[in-house]
């Protein structure tokens, strides 16, 4: 499969398909940040996690239309905007979901997968409803969309750079939350010992409550980036759906570190493969790997040590 | 059932659309004149037992209007419920007003197939327009074929089908593909051929159409890479940076469904201009409808072949798209299958007034030959192999979401479902 290709071009190809990899492996983090605690610190399965993320891309174009009627001059800035409001959105809808859904089944974590695929499409009828079945187009400001080139053959997307800033923001935004703050600590306490931490004064409920909102808001945001790369439907969500979840569970579900780990091994492995087979191939071929990995290893890269 | 489709009940018509339809039918071949229900008696015109009364006649519209598929056949709903207020307006046929009963198909095959079956035996309906993936129409074709229903299909799509029950009135695939082809490489002369697609039959059966036709019909023109993706997805970094080192003449894209707004967004963000031309994307999956998601300013520059666009400069399509936007809002944008959808009542009608019958069996005998004059796209005719005769066009998409069209075949295309020397 190499003898197609000159030296040159294939150092030029491992160079793009690296930056490629790179690309993906930024999306893949943020998609599975929210999920990863969520899923992982909670356990709770969320199978709404795409509907909230496009919320945030709704959100996104709803920014994007306001500020191209009212404030054409700040068009190129309304990015920022509408990633903070998809937060807040997706977190505020997470809040409320929470309050009224999940806290009545932590005790009965497969009834959490029926309730929030059922909320997943009440969600997505809602979408529909709302803003019509068909897709919405989001225009960008002229900044996101062009790319630098660097040779003849390797060009890099400003949007691409863009998605990776993002994902180690936030990567890093969340790590420093669930490891250097009261509240993360207070989160890994009730993960580890539910009852022991509240004993000690930990305020379960409103600990589970904020962490799912959190998780909620992650995701928005990752919609509010992904309408960069994506499209904004009422079931775009679901074409993240799974993807996320083969990341957070491969990574072990209870480790951030494990989450990054996987998306990247993921990537990089799915995009070199996709270059010199094709796209459903690679596709399936990743897929095996996983699961040949996970019938080895069931608790995924990386788990938290445990007393068994 | 959701946005639009409520808003407006068969009965309602409104005033404007049903003018400018009017005058975009006068042509119309087989207009009646005065016709009175007395002079089809029903026990005559409906011989087997179908929906039709002394003053009415019941047919089906069965699409999806919630789930995945609601996002493209919300138009052809519309569409057909257009035609139908139109031809009501016009006095109906044979005297007789059209009602419809409207089903969901939700975006599910074993539902539409379940659904079919309740129009055709518990509702009796004279015929159904509907369905819009192939899966659906597959789903549905035994119970059309064991009810002797009739279906008006809207959708281009991969042929290799033709059913006694069934009028297609989209392209079979060598209509939308070997014409648009021939344009490319005359026009353009384009050489090399990069074909790329969503990874289920109809994408890939075209594809092997047009792989054909460029390696055994054309002169010096070849295929440098053939290249499915899953539905559904959204990364196509990798095959970007493959086109861009294999560097073909064309892109020939057939990627569906939201994979389509992922695909041209990264394809502008990697630096490929389409508006350059160097590759030029030619597409048979893009319609207004889908520019709508992607965005007129990331797919500026790219060429779509189709039989419609919304576009077209002449006084049926004028009069059609005026009451279209009328009826369901101006910022409505009218693609390729709506046109098809509006079609299958206006061909049914004339069929029926052909036969003087709603009976299914002489419908389908008098269907053959039926030609609307009036019709947004042109003259169109019905096949003896029940596609529809029609023009094929290339359309270059601007960045208002609408296509200028730069060609149109000189005379119809034939429709080929069973193309020899293609399988």
């Amino acid at each position: 499969m190499f003898s197609d290709y000159s030296w040159a071009d294939l150092g030029a190809i491992f160079a793009m398909q690296g930056f490629a990899g790179l690309t993906l492996f930024a999306v893949f983090v943020l998609m599975a940040l929210g999920l990863a605690i969520i899923f992982g610190q909670m356990g709770v399965i969320n199978l709404a996690h795409g509907e909230f993320m496009i919320l945030g891309a709704y959100v996104t174009y709803l920014v994007s239309t306001f500020f191209a009627e009212y404030m054409p001059a700040l068009f190129s800035l309304y990015f920022f905007v509408a990633m903070f409001l998809a937060f807040l959105a997706s977190g505020a809808l997470g809040l409320l979901v929470e309050w009224a859904l999940i806290r009545h089944l932590y005790k009965r974590p497969l009834d959490t997968l029926l309730a929030t695929w059922g909320l997943s499409l009440i969600l997505q009828q809602t979408y529909r409803s709302v803003f019509g079945a068909r897709e919405v187009g989001v225009s960008l400001p002229d900044w996101m969309m062009g790319s630098l080139p660097l040779t003849d053959l390797i060009e890099v997307p400003i949007n691409g750079i863009f998605v990776m800033i993002l994902a180690i923001g936030i990567s890093t935004a969340v790590y420093v939350m669930l490891f250097r703050s009261n509240w993360g600590r207070q989160v890994r306490a009730i993960n580890q010992n539910r009852d022991m931490a509240s004993a000690v004064g930990i305020n379960a409920e409103w600990t589970d409550r904020l962490t799912f909102g959190i998780g909620c808001g992650v995701a928005g945001v990752a919609g509010s980036a992904f309408t960069m790369i994506g499209s904004t439907g009422p079931t775009s969500g679901q074409l993240y759906i799974v993807d996320t979840f083969l990341i957070v569970v491969f990574g072990g579900t209870a480790s951030i570190l494990g989450t990054i780990a996987s998306a990247f091994s993921i990537s990089q492995a799915q995009s070199i493969m996709e270059f010199f087979l094709s796209g459903s191939m690679a596709k399936v071929l990743t897929l095996l790997v996983v699961v040949g990995i996970l019938m080895l290893r069931p608790q995924g890269l990386f788990s938290m040590k445990l007393r068994k | 059932m959701t946005d639009d489709t409520s808003k407006r009940k068969s009965g309602d018509v409104n005033r404007r659309a049903v003018l400018a339809g009017g005058t975009a039918l006068t042509a119309s071949l087989f207009l009646p004149k005065s016709v009175r229900a007395q002079d089809y008696p029903t026990a005559e015109i409906n011989t087997t037992g179908l929906a039709v009364t002394d003053d009415a006649v019941t047919i089906g519209i069965l699409h999806s209007i919630t789930g995945t598929m609601a996002i493209s056949e919300t138009g052809s709903v519309q569409a057909e419920k257009l035609a139908i207020e139109q031809i009501n307006a016009q006095g109906g046929i044979l005297g007789r007003k059209i009602d419809y009963i409207q089903e969901d198909g939700a975006s599910d095959w074993p539902t539409f197939a379940e659904k079919a079956r309740k129009l055709l035996v518990n509702d009796k309906v004279a015929s159904v327009m509907g369905c819009w993936t192939s899966a659906s129409r597959k789903a549905v074709l035994p119970v059309f074929e064991q009810h002797n229903g009739f279906l008006y299909y809207p959708t281009f799509y991969e042929g290799l089908e033709q059913s006694p029950n069934v009028i297609y009135t989209g392209q079979e695939a060598t209509q939308q593909i070997i014409a648009g082809l021939n344009w490319v490489t005359r026009e353009k002369g384009a050489k090399t051929f990069y074909l790329l697609g969503s990874d289920y039959i109809w994408p890939r059966t075209s594809n092997k159409i047009a792989r054909k036709h460029i390696e055994n019909f054309m002169d010096g023109t070849s295929v440098v890479g053939e290249e499915y993706y899953p539905l559904g997805h959204t990364q196509f970094n990798s095959v970007i940076n493959k086109i861009r080192l294999r560097k073909p003449d064309v892109i020939y894209a057939i990627v569906v469904g939201g994979s389509n707004v992922a695909f041209y967004k990264q394809l502008k963000a990697a630096g490929i201009d389409m508006t350059e031309e160097s590759p030029i994307v030619l597409t048979i999956s893009v319609t207004e409808d889908e520019i709508r998601g992607i965005g007129g300013e990331n797919i500026d520059g790219a060429y779509a072949c189709m039989k419609y666009f919304q576009s077209l400069d002449n006084d049926n399509n004028i009069a059609f798209v005026d009451a279209f936007k009328e009826m369901w809002g101006e910022d409505m944008v009218i693609g390729d299958v709506t046109q098809a959808a509006y079609l299958g009542p206006w061909l049914w009608k004339a069929a029926v007034e052909a036969a003087g019958s709603f009976d299914v069996d002489k419908v389908r005998e008098a269907s053959p030959g039926i030609e609307l004059t009036s019709a947004p796209e042109g003259y169109v005719k019905v096949h003896e192999n029940h596609h529809l005769w029609s023009k094929t066009r290339v359309g270059r998409a601007k960045p208002d979401g609408q296509y200028e069209v730069v060609f149109e075949t000189a005379d119809l295309v034939e429709p080929d479902p069973f193309p020899e020397g293609y399988q």
